[in-house]
């Protein structure tokens, strides 16, 4: 090839950068419309002497990426919606005992047993917490294969700069689609980070560590989780990530993530051959959320303008961050469809 | 034309989701940005599939399609779902081997190929769709063939790589009945 760039689908890009990133370690069980993650962890983690496993279920999953996570090992899964559910019990536990480790949920319509379509409605479970007691994933959401590449290796060391799970939260068609790629190169072992204050790796000659987010006492566990929170407001302050798009001259503000972030860059491109100065605001963060830029982008707007598949999740951290400056307005698609430019110009256009 | 949203339609098995990658791929080879978007799910079994692919200069930004540049239709049902939705002045691929109605639009321009004629003259009805790519290709100038062709060469790497010949033969077989038409 004369460019250096693969094609490549998102769940196999997703897989081949997190086995770059470092991650020996994937348990999972198949689902639509992420199962090329496991096909491809299943015939390349033996190549890297990694080990892949098929779970007879997700919640045997979860434990096992949790009892994999405690040795200090990059170790990853991914799911959709229905497996990510099912998993949250364990999500909260890992939390709770601090433990690096990616989940990737390629998020499909729901409720329930929904389709296998592409969709945004997971979003207030992978931001809010899907799983019980004040804990925050790190939550990432791509809207190019490239980008899902990045941010799949940023997770890793999100994951360990925290100890602290971390979230891809990607959709079916981020899943599906394939697009020019170049991969990072292979991490060298040596130089992840050293977990060996804490990793359970046998205590052969040193006293135990122990693992834990259980504490009967709840003055020691009020400090484990005042330890918990103080790691979240340092996420705030350091880790908030976002792109804009044309937001400049703007005079009105589109905001979508992941998979609609990228269809607001074609409305914005519409919309200026009209003679409409339009911007997008797209988090890259989910959690912690960029309430901070898209305050100072709010003030210089008639009004802001939020996309999702979904009945609308994100634009309520919207209307936290934009705190009531200017309106904000919503455009929302369910079950699985995912919006064309051309609707939501007409969306769009009906506001003014 | 440096952009291109194309949609390529027909029966599951008729080989639609390769012909786009192989576009997709070889647009990338000639230095252009691409995705490719397939539909997935139920309809992939027995009812039609499609892939839409984006090419253009500048980075993609949404591959979702509302007007395609370019329809590929490798049958009747495709035709009528797609046709309609084509960019006026744009190209209608249409599977001539199995589609024998007209499209009743005037201002598009309506290739028709007998791909499957054409594929099995040259000895498989199984590359159809390398025979529907090469008029592709002539007619869109989409990417050169020599990206085609490595594109190819790259997907029948290994124990496919015995189909090569066949498929490049289609190719050019697609690309000269487009030139004579």
């Amino acid at each position: 090839m004369k460019t250096e760039k693969l094609m490549m689908k998102g769940n196999e890009a997703i897989a081949e950068a997190a086995i770059r990133a470092g991650c020996r370690l994937y348990f999972g069980y198949p689902i639509t419309p992420q199962s090329e993650i496991a096909e491809y962890m299943s015939r390349r983690l033996p190549e890297v002497d990694g080990t892949f496993l098929q779970t007879e279920s997700e919640v045997a999953t979860v434990n096992m990426v949790y009892g994999a996570a405690s040795t200090g090992k990059r170790v990853m899964t991914s799911t959709s919606s229905p497996g990510f559910s099912l998993m949250q019990e364990g999500v909260s536990y890992i939390a709770g005992a601090e433990l690096p480790c990616v989940f990737v949920n390629v998020v499909r319509g729901g409720p329930g047993l929904g389709d296998i379509q592409p969709a945004q409605s997971d979003y207030f479970q992978a931001t809010k917490g899907g799983g019980h007691g004040d804990y925050k994933l790190l939550v990432l959401a791509p809207s190019t294969i490239q980008e899902a590449v990045e941010l799949t290796q940023l997770a890793f060391d999100l994951a360990d700069k925290y100890r602290n799970p971390a979230l891809i939260l990607a959709d079916g068609m981020i899943g599906q689609m394939m697009e020019p790629v170049e991969l990072p190169p292979m991490r060298d072992l040596s130089t992840l980070p050293d977990h060996s204050d804490w990793a359970l790796t046998g205590a052969n000659e040193r006293e135990p560590h122990k693992v834990t987010s259980f504490n009967i006492d709840p003055y020691g566990l009020e400090e484990m989780n005042k330890r918990y929170q103080e790691k979240y407001t340092r996420a705030v302050r350091e880790e908030q990530r976002w792109e804009e798009y044309k937001t400049d001259n703007a005079e009105y503000l589109l905001v979508g993530y992941g998979t609609v972030g990228r269809i607001l860059k074609s409305v914005v491109d519409k919309l200026a051959e009209e003679g409409i100065a339009t911007g997008v605001f797209r988090p890259i963060s989910l959690w912690p959320f960029p309430y901070t830029r898209l305050r100072e982008l709010a003030e210089a707007v008639k009004f802001v303008f939020t996309v999702e598949m979904s009945s609308g999740q994100m634009v309520e951290d919207v209307r936290l961050g934009v705190e009531g400056r200017v309106p904000v307005h919503f455009y929302g698609r369910m079950g699985g469809v995912v919006p064309t430019p051309d609707e939501i110009c007409s969306a769009f256009k009906k506001l003014l | 034309m440096s952009y291109h949203g194309i949609v390529i339609a027909g029966f599951g098995g008729q080989g639609v989701m390769l012909m786009g990658q192989i576009i997709a791929a070889a647009a990338v080879i000639d230095g252009k940005n691409s995705t490719w978007l397939p539909s997935y799910g139920p309809e992939m079994r027995g009812g039609t599939a499609n892939c839409t692919v984006v090419v253009d200069e500048k980075p993609v930004a949404s591959p979702v399609i509302d007007t395609p540049t370019e329809v590929v239709a490798m049958n009747y049902p495709s035709m009528v779902k797609f046709g309609k939705k084509l960019k006026s002045g744009g190209f209608l691929f249409v599977n001539a081997s199995v589609v024998d109605q007209k499209m009743d639009r005037g201002d598009v321009k309506i290739i028709e190929i007998p791909v499957n004629d054409i594929a099995d003259k040259i000895g498989s009805g199984k590359v159809a769709n390398m025979v529907m790519l090469g008029a592709f290709v002539e007619l869109t100038k989409v990417a050169s063939f020599e990206a085609v062709e490595e594109a190819l060469r790259y997907k029948l790497s290994g124990s496919k790589s015995a189909l090569l010949p066949l498929n490049l033969e289609a190719i050019k077989k697609g690309a000269e009945y487009a030139r004579g038409r």
